[in-house]
């Protein structure tokens, strides 16, 4: 299948550290076939850089199949290419023309410093999940599960904000690098679920201060987030996000 | 090298009926007071299910926890793309499920050959699971009224499988993951994302700590503590294409063995049955479409051998539903080990469809008569967009084509009853270890197990583990860190300085076809003899002939992959091995000389009711195999019907 395959040009961007400067380098894939993902078109390029002794391209996927959220390339200028609702790795070579020049970029961000090539540094987003991410609750401590009903569409809607694959696509197509779909989205999640009514207003103040601390930018309505997500997590998130957070501090000053 | 004195494998199952055996353990096992909790730190490696929930819940109960991960974040393990869901025996469904049951239909599964105690322990412990999950605010499917809701799996005739649409491997993964990033925060965790495992510390015979790379910098680094949990999944990318994740890998597991811990039927692996036929060369992975799709897809064939019409084309008269033609009450939904070896009958056959008459039809039709489309998308959106997006075929309109693939590992290393391994110290849970699901598991219970493991056995037995040795400093600067380091640091300059001519992908590949062709879904002496020599040359070669680009101190992915490959070219050979020497059939495990005449697995319980265990012997030698046997006091093993 591969011998009568397409050739494409990649130019893709190479940088050996992160405070070393970077720049685009160009390659040609030959025998690609239209089945092939991207990425699996980049694991032939690095076959080819390894055989010639030269450095293969740095980037990084795990589960191949959109959930895990370790890939993330900017493709031809939009964060998992312009293909709606995947990632990285389930762009398909067909998408492509034949013969076409494909650019391949790291998400760019000030709380998403480069590690080397198109791999970044998104432990900013573990940081504030870990300042409320969850609903407090110890091994051992659960009621039954079924003694806290949950309205069907409730816990619907809820996992529509739960499916984030924590990809950071959000920040990288935000103008100002906000993480403000990815934080709305945990914070939507247990704000919808009774399970996370106990603590709402401690973890909404201590995420989004904790965002803020990263070094991610403010929210001001764009809506790229939302046309880049992935997961297609919507936008109204955020404005959960915010409704939570002015009742937190509304009853932190009321009581 | 001297013959080596056997070893009794005592399983430390406690006495008394199987229903007391793990109140009797939790009874009387010794305890560690909370103020001294904090004085203990436990090394967790790999942050799935597992061990996600193993360092969580060890961190709430005040342990000092190291968690190591391969990922940029814990959050990626893979467990988070199992897709069908979570068994548990709640009887929700008022459909005659129960403990007993659970416990029934997964020894029944494994075909046999796991232990008793333990699948009890599981399947009472599953119900904790799901009002722990729930209380963590995870959104499973709910009834209208708000309850859960149940869906049903395979191997099973009640319906107890909880789940959050196709996603329920992450909404479980990022439960834990949020348990364990709550410890982070409150310092009892320290997270050491990025790091790959590399070596075992013992001290005095006991696991002491590990030594892993930094996969940033290319450091070496220790991590001791008083007790190591290995919770780093399966080795089902031995075969090169699973459905495993690219970087998912044996190296934790097998690094052990080689420090003395045994290896448990490793060659009992499990080949799904519902996976996108591979499409091409290049191809890095397949791609599973989960088990709950045979709730509403009709697995069929053409009956005519070499038959190209289109599906559509073929009269109802003229297509094969093989599964409900011969196993009328379990239909679509038997086992996968039994799905997997019929799609691979009626493939030889020459009935197979779609490019080299490598897959057969998982059909909807049916389905989206009966409910209309927009159930079956409100069911499996996600997977037939999956499957859309992969394949470019829209299966609303046409049968998804599916054939089985790599995806499970049955086998891993041998723990007794509190999940620890035969080195002191060294637990192992999740897919890791061997322990529950014989030589075949049912959907939905590797989510169980995992967090079983995690949750709720080992805070448990490491604690009664950690009181028995006292809190005493533990120091990476122990000579035997030093000589772990050193071992480590060879390993690595070694691969990188053969500079040969092949890559480090070719023999991955390479010993991938090996393991499908002869390792796989069937397998018989000739094959696995063959194996094992192909293996071994193929072992040298690499030795002498790779190339590995780029340097130890860096990011390097290529060294990653050498490490691991190296790895599985030994596992690769001791699964052969283990295959050769279990001359029955069983679940996963089928060697052509053993059948029924209707072409089921005939086990030989009257000389393969054990666990193989595989002890390690050095370099060049060959390993040696232990039994344990395997007491069946409360089922009978029969052969297994599922007609």
């Amino acid at each position: 299948m591969t011998t009568n395959g397409h050739t494409y040009t990649l130019k893709v961007w190479r940088q050996p550290g992160a405070d070393r400067p970077g720049r685009l380098a160009t390659y040609t894939v030959t025998g690609i076939s239209p089945d092939l993902s991207l990425l699996e078109a980049l694991d032939v390029l690095n076959e080819d850089l390894i055989r010639k002794g030269e450095d293969p391209i740095a980037f990084e996927s795990d589960c191949r199949e959109g959930i895990c959220g370790q890939c993330g390339i900017v493709v031809n200028g939009v964060a998992h290419g312009s293909k709606l609702g995947c990632t990285t790795c389930e762009i398909r070579m067909r998408e492509f023309a034949p013969g076409s020049t494909i650019t391949l970029e790291p998400f760019r961000a000030t709380a998403f410093p480069i590690i080397k090539d198109l791999v970044i540094n998104r432990s900013a987003f573990d940081r504030i999940i870990a300042r409320g991410g969850y609903v407090s609750i110890n091994t051992g401590a659960a009621p039954e599960a079924n003694a806290i009903p949950v309205a069907r569409d409730l816990a619907e809607k809820a996992m529509d904000a739960a499916a984030c694959i924590g990809c950071g696509a959000c920040v990288a197509a935000c103008p100002n690098a906000s993480a403000s779909l990815f934080v709305g989205a945990k914070v939507s999640q247990l704000a919808v679920m009774p399970q996370g009514h106990a603590e709402r207003e401690r973890r909404v103040t201590r995420m989004v201060a904790q965002m803020d601390a990263e070094g991610f930018g403010n929210c001001s309505n764009h809506g790229e987030c939302e046309a880049v997500c992935p997961k297609e997590i919507p936008i109204h998130v955020i404005s959960r996000m915010r409704r939570e957070y002015i009742r937190a501090s509304v009853k932190s000053v009321l009581g | 090298m001297s013959d080596p004195a056997p070893i009794t494998l005592d399983p430390r199952i406690p006495e008394g009926p199987l229903e007391h055996k793990w109140d009797t353990f939790k009874q009387e096992a010794k305890l560690v007071a909370p103020a001294n909790r904090r004085k203990y730190t436990v090394v967790v490696v790999g942050t799935g299910l597992a061990g996600a929930s193993a360092a969580a819940s060890l961190a709430e109960m005040g342990y000092t926890v190291k968690s190591l991960c391969i990922s940029d974040s814990p959050r990626r393990a893979h467990s988070i793309a199992a897709q069908g869901g979570i068994n548990a025996a709640k009887n929700y469904q008022n459909d005659g499920d129960s403990v007993w049951r659970l416990f029934y239909d997964t020894i029944k599964g494994g075909d046999f050959r796991s232990r008793e105690a333990n699948v009890y322990r599981l399947a009472q412990v599953s119900a904790s699971i799901i009002d722990h999950c729930a209380a963590q605010g995870i959104p499973f499917a709910r009834e209208y009224g708000g309850t859960l809701s149940n869906r049903s799996f395979g191997g099973a005739q009640v319906s107890r499988t909880f789940y959050a649409r196709g996603q329920t491997g992450q909404q479980l993964l990022l439960g834990a993951y949020g348990a364990l990033m709550r410890q982070v925060d409150e310092g009892n965790v320290t997270l050491y994302p990025r790091r790959e495992m590399l070596d075992l510390v013992t001290v005095d015979g006991r696991a002491r700590g590990v030594v892993a790379r930094n996969l940033v910098t290319g450091a070496i680094e220790r991590y001791s503590g008083h007790a190591v949990i290995l919770a780093t999944g399966g080795y089902s990318t031995v075969f090169h294409l699973s459905t495993n994740a690219v970087n998912s890998n044996a190296t934790a597991v097998w690094r052990c063995y080689k420090r003395g811990a045994l290896f448990a039927n490793p060659c009992f692996t499990q080949i799904h049955p519902t996976c996108i036929p591979q499409a091409g060369d290049g191809q890095s992975k397949l791609t599973l479409m989960s088990e709950s799709l045979r709730n509403d897809g009709r697995v069929w064939v053409p009956k005519l051998k070499g038959d190209q019409r289109p599906p559509a084309q073929i009269p109802e008269d003229e297509r094969d539903y093989y599964l409900e033609r011969l196993y009328p009450s379990f239909g679509n939904l038997v086992p996968r080990d039994i799905a997997s070896r019929r799609a691979k009958e009626v493939c030889d056959q020459g009935r197979g469809v779609g490019p080299g008459g490598l897959s057969v039809y998982l059909d909807f039709a049916d389905a989206v008569k009966r409910l209309g489309e927009p159930v079956i998308r409100s069911r499996y959106a996600n997977l037939f967009d999956m499957y859309h997006e992969i394949t470019n075929e829209n299966p609303y309109q046409v049968p998804m084509r599916i054939y089985p693939a790599p995806h499970y590992t049955m086998g891993g290393l041998w723990v007794d009853y509190h999940l620890m391994s035969t080195i002191p110290g060294l637990f192992v849970a999740g897919e890791a270890n061997f322990s529950d699901h014989g030589a075949n598991r049912l959907g939905a219970s590797a989510l169980m197990q995992g967090l079983a493991d995690g949750y709720f056995v080992l805070p448990y037995t490491i604690g009664h583990y950690l009181a028995g040795i006292g809190p005493g400093a533990v120091a990476d600067k122990d000579p035997a860190f030093d000589v772990a380091e050193r071992g480590v640091r060879e390993d690595v300059s070694r691969m990188l300085a053969v500079n040969g001519s092949r890559t480090v992908r070719e023999f991955w590949h390479d010993l991938g076809r090996i393991m499908w062709n002869k390792v796989g879904m069937s397998r018989h002496e000739k094959g696995l003899s063959e194996a094992i020599a192909e293996i071994q040359s193929l072992r040298q070669e690499f030795a002498k002939n790779v190339r590995v680009s780029g340097a130890e101190g860096d990011f390097n992915k290529d060294l990653e992959f050498a490490g691991r490959v190296s790895d599985y070219l030994g596992l690769g050979e001791l699964m052969a091995r283990d295959a050769l020497q279990r001359r029955e059939s069983c679940g996963g495990h089928f060697r052509d000389e053993s059948a029924t005449p209707e072409g089921e697995a005939l086990r030989d319980d009257d000389h393969f009711t054990y666990v193989a265990a595989w002890r390690y012997r050095g370099e060049g030698q060959l390993p040696d195999m232990q039994q344990e046997p395997l007491p069946f006091e409360r089922v009978h093993p029969s052969q297994r019907s599922y007609k």
